[in-house]
């Protein structure tokens, strides 16, 4: 518990501008909760947690040490196999072709597709207002909240290779997209569907950049991407990991594309949720499954590390940030 | 989009800004050229984000849907066609029981522990909700069903609402109290300490003042849950038995006839009912409240 | 402001308080069987939901067996209710619901399953002969003459009957008359070896904007690759995929399918790209009921089901059916090399309702059982739509006004071969799938029954795969 003074805590108001104890998470115990109190605050969720997520995520686990499986005589008697499964998997091109696959559909739709879209429209909608602004924000939002059933169709049918739209607008009659171009299809959809939340991050974000800051850089005579680069990011770059941690997991995790193409033709758009699903559920060896997804958590575990490390790096070089500050509090004096 | 290019790497904000003399020439014409791109990327935005769901707009009010895009005969026989299936409209009202269900238990639970979390230092705090983040990823797979099933079991809770609700909002809640989080931290301690100098109990601070203050937060939150909900099939499927029970993501996959063709009238007039209310809610929380995010990841 | 918020909180709880103890209460009394005095409440589970997938069968069962069959008990002074918990999902799906429920010893007492299911639900233990679930009645069953073994047979696993077949099928080729007349060819057709085939589907070549021949192939189809492609081809070689005790591997029989699959998609007799197509069997039959197909091997199914013009029964209606669509029976490689020397083959597959062992009332949902496999009951069923029941007196009556699906009852179902009920199964079929995928994406077809080897040494262990051939 630390108890900070209070100009301290007042400081520590306006977003971007936080002094640095506060940036790192120091909790300033203001309620009175105390240990206990805090405890009792947090003991229901964790009791939801822990019985409806630890508890099967453990179980899961220990489920993929077992050649158990949904039907057949290993229903009945599963035995302990240890690490085959892992031995297996990690020997099988499959998979590591549905990490490959997996690795480029987070790239290229979660980091470079929804996050840089995301920006750019937040960037490009920052001083728009009235009709077009809320058409392009209805449209971006629509389809993020629209159910993954139904999207997932909508995308069939615009990409169907006899009566699909898509073919009809650029006279492409009979391109089977989703078959000769799986990839790009689910990593297109995955963006049209995912890209509303980083544009909703990257709003606020950059409605929280102090304007004298801008105003001086642009009296300072910086174009669009010397802001950019100068002063927005500087100020946003707490977002921006939140953003890229948010999405990778998201993304990595996503089965929505399997009610596209269902990781077809052959495997080629099997990311590993749908390699998953497809080893478990029609193949039936549900230990196995269980196996790849203990694999893939720690594929997350190890990019979530990844960033946090990059984040604190870029943290612990307040270079930058002094500069920027230094020009925003130029400005004001 | 801005274009680089110009003699701009003279203004960085390391080296002291050289003032007026620059900025009276502004190029006008550079201007113009990047308000262009401006219009002209907004508009293949529109066409890119409008064009599948062109679909859903038409589709539904057209006698014979075929899967193109075409104008519709404003028809609403394929809506009638809802009313006369026997579960489609009790799968609405099943949609809503779970999803507005899940969003309360998510959102008080959420508010609790992220408001803790953020108040007070727990060892270890950061790493649990780095790990309840990540654990989250495996039990949404599909390979914790059997788990999940035998515990839903096990409780005796098979065939409830209840249990959908228990299992998503298990799933969820690390990942509403990590965002949760963000917004508690940013929010001035000096609202509290006055509050508590009143006399308030952490609860009624927490109600009093966090609530109003965090409430940007706590819409985004729920939408973000309910569109969660909304479309998840496996769980509600597995869990509930009476098939009018079963909410609208079940019923909508089983408009499709043996060899997986789908029914075209029933399933675009019940997609646009199934999408309109989480579309509607969307834009009236966000009318009311905002959203906003706050902080990001300290690290 | 604050007011309302408050009172929104105190509601929320008060809710969730509810949800809680309403839960609790709800789930106390384990639902399922007994109750107080005579009540019996017997409940019924299959993959068919009124206004959806199965709809015809959801109907019936909701519409003219449960209450004939309460009113019957009725009138005997037993007070039975009937549920009917409809699925109506994909097939995967379903299956995994009920293996949940049939594990956890819950589930509906009459359950309506895949007959390739047995087998691996059997050794799971998770359903059990139906005599020893419900006794002596079960064998004393009159239904079981007008059945016949065969038909049984894709519902019994090791020789004891685990379920009642609700249906029999067979696979012939379907071909499109009107295309044959364009080309030249008879109208009567009746090939008698692949070569046979081969030769018809490239006369029909010439036809403009016309696939000759279209055989399933790839893993998007699934399970209709391996029905309706796969396994007729090589039963017509006189090998099975599964024989005395053994899986067979990269064997003779293998290599000639992959070969003629080759043949088919290399001559560009067949579309390659159709048969990847997530929906790729609904555009196939689209495209022969839109006469854009010569040659489509299917299941009776397609005739009753997909081209029947009554209204609101088939997807793919043809008007004029009777008329323009042909069909013949599968031939043999050659004559006389199909399995047990056989001229013609064919697949058969077929569902059935099976008994939960875990039911508390297991004679009496036998009752049930028997009262849905009853001739009065089949008439019933077939009323609207008339399909091929596993009953010969059913039959004989009821098939007569359709001359295909008598010809699939009398020609095809003593020919039909059964797909062994093994766990190990839908795994095979996955690999055997992906042989033909990549036959038609150019791999050499020894080379893809290597493959195919390797896949099922990984599957079932070296052990019971039997390599090399005679």
């Amino acid at each position: 518990m630390t108890a900070e003074p209070a100009e301290q805590v007042l400081a520590g108001g306006g977003p971007g501008r936080r002094p640095r104890r506060a940036r790192r998470g120091a909790a300033e115990d203001v309620a009175g909760l105390g240990f206990l109190g805090a405890g009792a605050f947090v003991a229901p969720a964790l009791a939801l947690i822990g019985l409806f997520l630890v508890f099967p995520a453990l179980w899961t686990i220990y489920l993929g040490m077992t050649d158990y499986r949904l039907t057949g005589l290993q229903a009945v008697d599963p035995t302990f196999v240890g690490l085959d499964n892992y031995e297996r998997i990690l020997g099988d091109p499959s998979f590591w072709r549905s990490l490959r696959l997996t690795l480029v559909f987070v790239l290229l739709s979660g980091i470079v597709g929804q996050s840089l879209l995301g920006f750019a429209i937040a960037w490009a909608l920052r001083r728009l207002s009235g009709w077009l602004k809320g058409i392009v924000e209805t449209l971006v939002l629509a389809a993020w909240v629209i159910p993954a059933s139904v999207s997932s169709f909508l995308w069939i049918a615009l990409l169907d290779r006899r009566g699909g739209t898509l073919n009809a607008l650029l006279g492409t009659e009979g391109t089977a997209w989703l078959i000769e171009h799986p990839m790009p299809s689910i990593i297109i959809f995955n963006i049209w569907v995912g890209t509303a939340f980083s544009m909703l991050l990257f709003s606020s974000a950059l409605a929280a950049v102090p304007p004298s800051q801008l105003e001086s850089a642009r009296m300072a005579g910086a174009g669009g991407w010397a802001q950019l680069r100068d002063v927005v990011i500087p100020n946003i770059r707490g977002h921006i990991l939140t953003n890229t941690l948010l999405i990778t997991l998201w993304t990595f995790n996503t089965f929505t594309p399997y009610l596209v193409t269902a990781g077809g033709p052959n495997g080629a758009s099997e990311i590993l949720a749908v390699y998953i699903y497809n080893t478990a559920i029609p193949g039936g060896q549900l230990g196995v499954g269980a196996a790849i997804s203990l694999i893939m958590l720690l594929i997350n575990l190890v990019i979530a590390l990844g960033y946090l490390r990059v984040g604190r790096a870029r943290a612990a070089r307040p270079a930058e940030a002094t500069a920027v500050e230094t020009a925003g509090g130029g400005e004001t004096a | 989009m801005t274009t680089s290019g110009t003699p701009e790497a003279a203004t960085r904000a390391d080296r002291p800004a050289p003032l007026p003399a620059r900025v009276a020439r502004a190029p006008r014409a550079r201007h113009f050229v990047s308000r262009v791109l401006t219009v002209l990327g907004l508009a293949l935005l529109l066409v890119f984000f409008g064009l599948p769901l062109a679909w859903l707009a038409t589709a539904p009010f057209t006698s014979a849907p075929t899967l193109a895009v075409g104008w519709p005969d404003w028809t609403l026989d394929n809506f009638a066609r809802i009313g006369e299936n026997r579960y489609a409209v009790g799968s609405f009202v099943n949609s809503a029981i779970i999803g507005f269900g899940t969003c309360a238990v998510v959102l008080v639970l959420g508010a609790f522990a992220s408001y803790a979390l953020s108040r007070v230092r727990i060892p270890g705090r950061d790493g649990l909700l780095y790990a309840l983040l990540l654990l989250s990823s495996i039990v949404t797979g599909t390979a914790a069903m059997v788990p999940t099933f035998q515990l839903i079991t096990l409780l005796g809770l098979i065939d409830t609402h209840l249990a959908v609700v228990l299992v998503i909002s298990g799933g969820t809640l690390p990942t509403v109290i990590f965002i949760l989080k963000d917004f508690m931290d940013s929010i001035p301690r000096s609202y509290e300490e006055s509050a508590r100098l009143y006399g308030a109990k952490p609860w009624q601070i927490l109600r009093d003042v966090v609530v109003p203050i965090a409430r940007p937060g706590l819409a985004f939150v729920a939408v973000w849950t309910l569109v969660q909900v909304w479309g998840n099939f496996l769980v509600p499927y597995l869990l509930i038995r009476r098939t009018q029970q079963q909410p609208a993501a079940v019923l909508m996959y089983t408009f499709y006839t043996e060899a997986g063709q789908a029914d075209l009238r029933l399933l675009s007039a019940f997609a646009l009912i199934f999408s309109v209310p989480i579309i509607v809610m969307y834009f009236l929380v966000n009318r009311r409240y905002g959203f906003r995010f706050h902080g990001g990841i300290k690290s | 402001m604050h007011a309302r918020s408050r009172r929104l909180a105190a509601g929320i709880a008060s809710l969730t308080a509810l949800g809680l103890v309403a839960a609790c209460g709800s789930g106390g009394d384990d639902g399922g069987g007994g109750g107080d005095g005579d009540a019996v409440t017997l409940t019924i589970t299959a993959n068919a939901i009124s206004g959806g997938k199965n709809a015809a069968e959801a109907d019936w069962i909701r519409d003219w067996v449960i209450p004939r069959f309460e009113a019957a008990q009725a009138e005997a002074g037993r007070d039975v209710t009937v549920e009917f918990l409809e699925e109506g999902v994909d097939d995967e799906d379903y299956k995994t619901k009920i293996v949940l429920d049939l594990q956890a010893g819950e589930g509906a007492d009459i359950i309506g399953i895949d007959g390739i299911w047995v087998g691996e639900f059997a050794e799971a233990g998770y359903i059990a002969p139906l005599s020893e679930v419900a006794g002596d009645a079960v064998d004393a069953w009159d239904g079981w003459e007008q059945m016949p073994e065969a038909v049984q047979s894709a519902m019994s696993f090791e020789g004891e009957r685990y379920g009642v077949p609700q249906g029999a099928d067979g696979r012939v080729l379907y071909y499109n008359k009107e295309l044959f007349a364009q080309a030249g060819l008879p109208e009567d057709w009746q090939p008698t070896s692949w070569d046979e085939i081969l030769e018809t589907a490239r006369t029909l070549s010439s036809l403009d904007g016309v696939i000759p021949l279209q055989i399933n192939a790839g893993t998007a189809m699934g399970e209709a690759t391996t029905m309706q492609g796969v396994l007729p081809l090589l039963v017509g070689t006189g090998t099975e995929v599964w024989s005395d005790g053994a899986w067979n591997g990269d064997t003779q029989g293998l290599r000639d399918v992959l070969e003629l699959y080759a043949t088919i998609y290399g001559e560009g007799l067949g579309d390659p790209v159709l048969q990847q197509e997530a929906a790729g069997r609904d555009n196939s039959f689209a495209q022969f009921a839109a006469g854009e197909i010569g040659i489509l091997l299917e299941g009776d199914y397609f005739w009753r089901s997909v081209i029947n013009p009554d209204e609101n029964v088939g997807t793919a209606p043809m008007a004029n059916r009777d008329e323009v669509v042909g069909y013949a029976l599968i031939p043999a490689q050659t004559p006389g090399s199909g399995v047990q020397g056989r001229d013609f083959v064919s697949m058969g597959g077929g569902t059935g309702r099976v008994l939960n062992p875990g039911s508390d009332n297991p004679e009496l949902a036998w009752e049930l059982l028997a009262f849905m496999n009853s001739a009065e009951a089949y008439t019933e069923r077939v009323a609207g739509t008339v399909s091929i029941t596993p009953r010969d007196d059913v039959n004989a009556e009821v098939l007569a006004s359709d001359p295909m699906l008598t010809f699939v009852s009398e020609n095809v179902l003593p020919i039909n071969s059964y797909r062994p009920g093994l766990a190990a199964y839908p795994q095979v079929s996955v690999a055997l799938q992906e042989a033909t995928a990549a036959v038609v994406d150019g791999t050499p077809p020894a080379d893809a029954a290597a493959a195919f080897e390797q896949a099922l040494i990984g599957i079932v262990g070296e052990e019971n795969v039997a390599t090399g051939d005679g």
